[in-house]
């Protein structure tokens, strides 16, 4: 198997930069779904939705990957479960938290009409949980770090995530959005 | 037939007679008679079957037929009855009184349809100046051992859309007296998921009567397609206000002098209260007061309820203080309504004020809050601008200068 | 195929965001107050499967499409 995929180096190229995608993807779908309410809705919204489903994407082929690859023994019950990678044991259970939680708010979210809206938005929050948790992997089990342009790329994703936060919180302290109770009494 | 039977066609029905009998419990078995037992499922559908056959339909503003709704809830499982007595409209008084009058008849209303819905208990939510009166009637039944179904009693929460069934339902579920979305209907998923029969206290009382003297004898009074008596509060320019019970069909005319007569030359007349509309005295007071009477007026008779308006008092400044009224009163929920409704009440304010309003803006605006809310408030507010447009329209203020 | 589909907002879900008026302007337009109007009439089949995608998109879950009156 290893020798039709060009050895397990390929294997290995193609975890990182799909994990390197996936970082950059969910970055995005985060910080499109943080600060929605300051860009054009319609729009926002769509790509977030689009976003979302490409990490989905991207993280499959980036744990697949990761758990073929013959070099390092992780195990396919690591992908769910935070303690089970005898590689790495931290790095890898941070990566099967973003996982699990993700999974959370990903089936939420195709089941949404049937949940109803306040079930699906209270698990939604946990995006905000899943982010920090993904990120915390990408920065221990990621062995690019030293390339300056995937540093790049992953300290730009949390500066974004980041601002997007921080507008967010300021456009909350402001003023909360127009709430139709408000307007009343 | 019993003792008590109450002579078919011969009214009061709900309210004492005059000189009233013994009050309480035994005076409600002496007047009417025990209720009738239904133990079981044939029994129960008779009586569902009986009350269509009465053509019995909602008091409660709606009239919806009420042998529909049962039949609808008690093919659910594990329902539950909510007797609505929160007379949320500021000018209705009939459900207090009666409740105050007659509070055997409603809680043995109450528990015929608990017990025809299969219901194990009902709910009686009523108007907080009555709540001592009904405790201690449900006391005095419980004592008695009267009922085989459980009566909870809960003060109501006020305001005008408190009394809207769903919001009853919230208000006893969480608290907040907020209508909710259909679908479900109420039939199918009400308080806390079960199937919810939400009534009147007039139509259960009503219920409680048909129960015992049958179909024929509710249709003595009445016309032949809106049969029964009803509770009607008729205020405002008449010399003895209070709550009058009437057949339907009785004229308009006739109620107000069952109500002492005008106290002066009369205007106009609201009829349905707050969620009603204006319509032109002269032309109302020979009508039929019923759906078929009123209906080309574009009115109905609703929850019974009639207010005179005297020549001489301004019908848009009444609107104008009824609008910022029902703007107040929103549930807060939806967009249309909570910012609507006070843009049309400050339009109402400026044309009664004779501040010129722009009448092109205030149509607009009542047609986009038309329809478009989570509860029928926006569109009663609505119909009742529109039809003090059209009754004191001719007599707009000219604003300042002159000109429309 | 007997019957028509209508789109229907649920007012009380319904927030004002206006995601729905910019996906499906063919039907939705704005009130004065930034709430949906929706046409009363039945969606035209050409429309079903964007009407679909604006139910989808609507972030309150307020719109959906009911077989009938």
């Amino acid at each position: 198997m290893s020798a039709l995929l060009g050895g397990s180096q390929a294997l290995w190229f193609v975890s990182r930069a799909s994990g390197l995608a996936l970082l950059a993807a969910f970055s995005a779908a985060v910080v499109l779904g943080v600060a929605a309410r300051l860009g054009p809705r319609l729009a926002v919204g769509e790509l977030h939705r689009a976003l979302a489903l490409f990490s989905v994407a991207f993280l499959g082929l980036h744990v697949v990957t990761a758990i073929l690859d013959p070099y390092v023994t992780i195990g396919w019950a690591a992908t769910l479960l935070p303690l089970a990678s005898p590689y790495r044991t931290l790095a890898i259970g941070l990566g099967a938290l973003a996982v699990d939680l993700g999974g959370a708010v990903l089936i939420t979210s195709l089941a949404r009409r049937r949940l109803g809206y306040r079930a699906w938005r209270a698990v939604h929050w946990l995006a905000y949980l899943t982010w920090p948790a993904a990120f915390a992997h990408a920065v221990t089990a990621g062995s690019d770090l030293r390339i300056w342009w995937a540093a790049v790329v992953l300290w730009g994703c949390a500066a974004a995530v980041a601002t997007a936060v921080i507008a967010r919180l300021l456009s909350w302290l402001r003023g909360p959005d127009r709430t139709l109770l408000g307007a009343l009494r | 037939m019993t003792a008590g039977l109450v002579l078919a066609g011969t009214l009061p029905r709900l309210l004492p007679p005059e000189p009233p009998g013994l009050a309480g419990l035994a005076g409600h078995t002496a007047r009417y008679g025990p209720p009738p037992a239904v133990p079981g499922r044939r029994q129960r559908d008779a009586l569902i079957a009986e009350v269509g056959l009465a053509g019995l339909t909602g008091r409660g503003g709606a009239g919806f037929p009420t042998a529909r709704k049962l039949a609808a809830v008690a093919a659910g499982h594990a329902p539950v009855v909510v007797a609505n007595g929160t007379e949320g409209e500021p000018v209705s008084v009939k459900d207090r009184v009666l409740m105050a009058c007659s509070p055997h008849l409603v809680l043995d209303g109450a528990v015929l349809a608990a017990e025809v819905t299969g219901a194990a208990k009902a709910v009686i939510v009523v108007h907080r100046d009555v709540r001592e009166i009904i405790d201690e009637a449900v006391a005095e039944r419980a004592r008695a051992r009267t009922d085989r179904v459980r009566l909870e009693v809960r003060t109501a929460a006020q305001g005008f859309v408190a009394g809207q069934a769903s919001a009853v339902v919230q208000w006893v579920q969480r608290g907040v007296p907020a209508p909710t979305a259909t679908p479900p209907r109420l039939a199918q998923r009400g308080l806390r998921g079960a199937p919810t029969l939400v009534q009147n206290v007039e139509t259960l009382a009503h219920l409680a009567l048909i129960a015992r003297y049958g179909a024929a004898w509710f249709r003595a009074a009445g016309t032949p397609d809106e049969p029964g008596s009803m509770l009607v509060t008729v205020v405002g320019a008449v010399r003895e206000p209070g709550v009058r019970e009437v057949a339907i069909g009785t004229p308009v005319g006739q109620l107000l002098d069952l109500a002492g007569g005008a106290s002066a030359p009369l205007q106009a007349l609201l009829i349905g209260g707050y969620f009603g509309i204006w319509v032109d005295a002269a032309g109302a007071l020979a009508r039929p007061f019923s759906s078929a009477g009123l209906a080309d007026l574009g009115a109905g008779p609703g929850a019974g309820l009639i207010v005179a308006l005297p020549v001489g008092a301004c019908g848009l400044s009444e609107t104008a203080r009824m609008m910022r009224y029902l703007a107040g009163e929103s549930a807060g929920q939806c967009g249309p309504c909570v910012f609507g409704l006070p843009a049309i009440a400050g339009q109402v304010e400026r044309l009664a004020e004779g501040r010129g309003a722009d009448l092109g803006l205030l149509r607009r605006w009542l047609g986009q809050v038309d329809g478009r809310g989570g509860c029928a408030h926006p569109d009663g507010a609505v119909r009742l601008v529109r039809s003090a447009l059209r009754t004191f329209g001719p007599e707009l203020p000219m604003p300042p200068g002159g000109g429309r | 195929m007997t019957g028509g589909t209508w789109l229907r907002v649920d007012f009380i879900a319904c927030d004002g965001r206006g995601l729905c008026a910019e996906a499906l302007p063919e039907l939705i337009t704005l009130d004065d107050w930034g709430f949906p109007i929706v046409s009363g009439q039945a969606l035209p089949p050409r429309l079903l499967a964007d009407a679909r995608a604006t139910v989808r998109a609507c972030p309150r879950l307020a719109l959906r499409l009911d077989a009938g009156r």
